[in-house]
């Protein structure tokens, strides 16, 4: 769906990416990931045109995206910033209502589409009429994400838009956002430094330092294969949690003991990540949990089971 | 001349009309050059705001606009622009440019980045970009640089008058030149009123919020435009000719109130300062203007003095006026002084006028050779030792030229040495240093003695300005019973207030007197 080839930029002397390559696939979410000045804000800028990249090409379904107009090319782009750049001087229905403006929408037809995405990242609709300095942070925030994703572009773009939230109400916004329909039927690419962000909403990561991917894959991959040691430090701080993250129930399917409880019913697939199962526990405050992985293969676990399945994957990883 | 003080309240109801009138034109001139300064300088500072590199030069220029002193400014656009309105637009508006440009300038680079590159990602072109994000979120700086312009442009629109273009200034002026506090404060007051409440207004739309500023940004030009139009107003009615008359001559019951009431003289008349009148008259942007009459530019410009039939211009005949107590203790100086009485008639004094004020010759030369060519001129005394005789002057052209004659005669006749004080600001700085020995003697007009110093009433005004003499006499004897001056022999110019026109179209239209001209103006 995107792909990104052989690019470069250059601010003055400054080599700001260097010939990175990556491709994303249709309704994969790409996360870029790095610490500040790693380039990975110019790289997601050079995909819209707001920035124009010194060398190299860059496609979205095929199409250069220096052959189109730039204000064309950006209509069908979805954008969430980190200080999410809403227009202090429109309420909230305006700001929402930009796209669709400019795309000459019916006023209906913004109207209807408004009130759905308010509806959906749990907005009140009594704040269409509010400016933006009259609500939180994530309020504003769910506002930038809606103006962006009102024209459901196929792209969408995410300059570490949760980077200005508290912890808090980041993790929140995080299980809506991993909850929302609009989203998973589209190409994301999300910036962030945040590498547990990056575990909890990427399909894959790409590492960047000094303006080049050091590695690029799935948070698994990343976690048990780094290429290098500076994948390795990166990850290193909050290691047991992200390995808990970044391994699915999938992984250990075969690992873990064959019980089948016949009265109990499936309460969580076998997509679920470790920290999610591990969390279920608590929340059911139960001593076994089921998990489902087809309609015929379900399996009644412990909290002893789940984590003698994971040490002994991660052994043999290792 | 009246018993009565006036009060300013009085004054103001009196003159109603004109204040009226004089208020329209400078709200007029005010939002005429500030809507033109708008129009130029918001896309100027658009324009920097997109190309940064001009800001510096752009900014500087308007800076160095802004030093200009305003006067001065008004002087260099009268050679480029006439005098009038246009000239005092062009420069109020080149005032009111640094504050809008630069405003402009900052409130659209002032606009949060993100802001404006939320915008770009959204697919907004340019044009979309400036007119709804950056102007509507930089306008309330934007105001306020339109705030900080229309209050200068108020007070700078004062200064207006000086070149023809009315306003508030006129009385301003006027008041000033006549001693007249009612008159200045009848301008200064309305025109500080209006820089209050206009300041006070804008204020207000600062603090409206964006959806009114919306409705505002529509309204504002509306609202310029209408304001813009009340300076045409005032000019809706014409004449065959236009007058120009100093602020001065317009308050003076010997001037415009004297043409008023005895020639009920009506004519288009506009306010404008003594320096540019005559070169406008010649420039034919006036017609008729208030002048005296052995100005040097009378002859350097090709005028003509109108014969004041009516006589309503007292005589202004010149002569020494001298300390009782200096003539006793200069025993030679009255035979001296009176070397130069009957020796200077108007056209005389007009051609010494005309040499220095457009021959730009030193007022030493002039005097040096008109002594030596009626051979008067002796060289100085060797022996300067029986005191000095301080000479005084008024601050105009004429006076330094007597005051050089005086002295040369002084220091050629007698063995006085001479200090001379010249320059003195007006008649009543010049007779406070004579009445309080700060110098001895100074040439005085018979005309001003009358009504300036004596300020006799209007009965005697009417009776003894019948003719030179009497008017001569009258002073004459009541300065020295009132301050123990005498007045020495006249030295035989008159240099009254006159009313004149160039010398072409007075012969082609047949006008020789003031009467002439009314008839002229009433004709069809």
């Amino acid at each position: 769906m995107i792909k990104v080839d052989n690019v470069s930029k250059q601010f003055n002397k400054v080599k700001a990416v260097d010939a990175i390559s990556f491709e994303v696939q249709e309704q994969e979410s790409l996360i870029l990931l790095g610490t500040s000045g790693c380039g990975k804000t110019t790289t997601l800028k050079m995909i819209n045109r707001l920035i124009e990249p010194t060398s190299g090409n860059i496609f979205i379904n095929g199409k250069n995206v220096t052959s189109q107009q730039p204000e064309a090319l950006r209509r069908e782009i979805g954008y969430v910033l980190q200080n999410n750049g809403l227009f202090p001087h429109y309420t909230v229905a305006e700001n929402i209502a930009i796209v669709p403006q400019l795309l000459k929408w019916d006023k209906k037809k913004t109207e209807k589409r408004t009130l759905e995405l308010m509806e959906k990242l749990h907005l009140s609709a009594d704040y269409l009429n509010a400016y933006p300095n009259e609500l939180s942070g994530g309020q504003q925030q769910r506002i930038g994400l809606a103006r962006a994703l009102v024209s459901d572009p196929p792209v969408l773009l995410m300059d570490e838009p949760f980077g200005a939230l508290d912890n808090v109400t980041r993790a929140n916004i995080h299980k809506e956002f991993k909850a929302l329909d609009e989203l998973t039927r589209k190409t994301i690419i999300m910036v962030t430094h945040d590498v547990q962000e990056a575990f909890e909403l990427g399909d894959r990561i790409c590492l960047m330092d000094k303006g080049k991917i050091v590695q690029s894959g799935t948070p698994a991959n990343l976690l048990f294969n780094p290429t290098n040691e500076f994948v390795e430090s990166f990850l290193k701080d909050q290691r047991l949690h992200l390995e808990f993250k970044a391994i699915k129930i999938t992984d250990i399917w075969d690992i873990l003991p064959n019980h089948q409880q016949p009265s109990k019913t499936a309460t969580l697939t076998a997509e679920t990540d470790l920290w999610s199962a591990l969390e279920s526990f608590r929340y059911a405050n139960t001593e076994t949990i089921s998990i489902s992985k087809s309609k015929t293969e379900i399996k009644t676990i412990d909290f002893e089971q789940l984590m003698s399945a994971f040490n002994r994957y991660k052994n043999k990883q290792a | 001349m009246n018993d009565h003080q006036q009060t300013l309240f009085e004054f103001m109801q009196q003159q109603a009309d004109k204040l009226a009138v004089q208020t329209l034109q400078h709200i007029g001139l005010t939002f005429i050059s500030l809507f033109i300064a708008v129009l130029i300088g918001l896309p100027l500072g658009i324009l920097i705001a997109r190309k940064k590199q001009l800001s510096g030069s752009v900014l500087g220029v308007a800076g160095i606009l802004q030093t200009i002193p305003s006067i001065a400014l008004l002087g260099f656009m009268i050679p480029l622009l006439g005098i009038g309105a246009k000239p005092a637009i062009v420069a109020l508006l080149l005032y009111a440019l640094l504050p809008i440009i630069r405003n402009t300038y900052t409130g659209i680079t002032g606009v949060d980045a993100s802001v404006k590159e939320a915008a770009t990602a959204m697919g907004m072109n340019n044009w979309q970009i400036l007119f709804k994000v950056e102007l509507p979120l930089a306008m309330p700086v934007i105001l306020a640089g339109i705030r900080t312009a229309t209050v200068i442009n108020v007070g700078v629109a004062t200064l207006a008058s000086y070149i023809a273009a009315g306003g508030l200034g006129e009385f301003i002026f006027g008041g000033i030149s006549l001693n007249n506090t009612n008159m200045i404060l009848a301008g200064a007051i309305p025109a500080a009123l209006l820089a209050i409440i206009f300041d006070f207004l804008l204020s207000r739309t600062q603090r409206l919020n964006f959806k009114k500023i919306k409705a505002g940004t529509y309204a504002m030009p509306v609202i310029l435009v209408a304001l813009s139009s009340l300076y045409f107003i005032p000019n809706a009615y014409g004449s065959k000719l236009t007058a120009g008359f100093t602020p001065e001559f317009m308050g003076r019951q010997d001037g415009n109130l004297g043409l008023e009431s005895k020639y009920h003289l009506k004519i288009h008349t506009i306010v404008i300062s003594d320096a540019v009148m005559y070169k406008a008259a010649y420039e034919k942007q006036l017609d008729v203007i208030s002048g005296y009459s052995t100005d040097g530019r009378l002859k350097a410009y090709g005028l003509v003095v109108l014969d004041d039939d009516k006589g309503i211009f007292p005589p202004y005949y010149a002569a020494p006026i001298i300390r009782e107590d200096a003539l006793r203790k200069f025993p030679e100086l009255e035979k001296t002084l009176n070397l130069l009485s009957g020796k200077i008639n108007d056209s005389v004094m007009t051609d010494l006028n005309y040499r220095t004020d457009y021959l730009h010759q030193s007022p030493e030369r002039v005097a040096k050779d008109f002594l030596v060519n009626h051979q008067l001129w002796k060289p100085a005394h060797s022996e300067s030792n029986a005191g000095v005789v301080r000479v005084g002057s008024k601050i105009f052209g004429e006076q330094y030229i007597l005051a050089n004659m005086y002295s040369m005669l002084i220091k050629g006749y007698t063995n006085y040495d001479v200090s001379t004080k010249t320059g003195l600001g007006g008649t009543k700085i010049c007779f406070d240093a004579l009445t309080n020995d700060q110098i001895d003697f100074y040439p005085e007009y018979t005309g001003t003695g009358l009504l300036a110093i004596l300020q006799a009433s209007p009965k005697i005004i009417n009776e003894v300005t019948q003719n030179k003499d009497s008017t001569y006499n009258y002073v004459q004897q009541e300065f020295k019973n009132k301050y123990q001056i005498k007045w020495l022999k006249p030295i035989g110019f008159n240099n009254a207030y006159a009313l004149m026109m160039r010398e072409q179209q007075a012969k082609n239209l047949n006008i020789k007197t003031i009467s002439n001209l009314k008839r002229y103006l009433n004709s069809k």
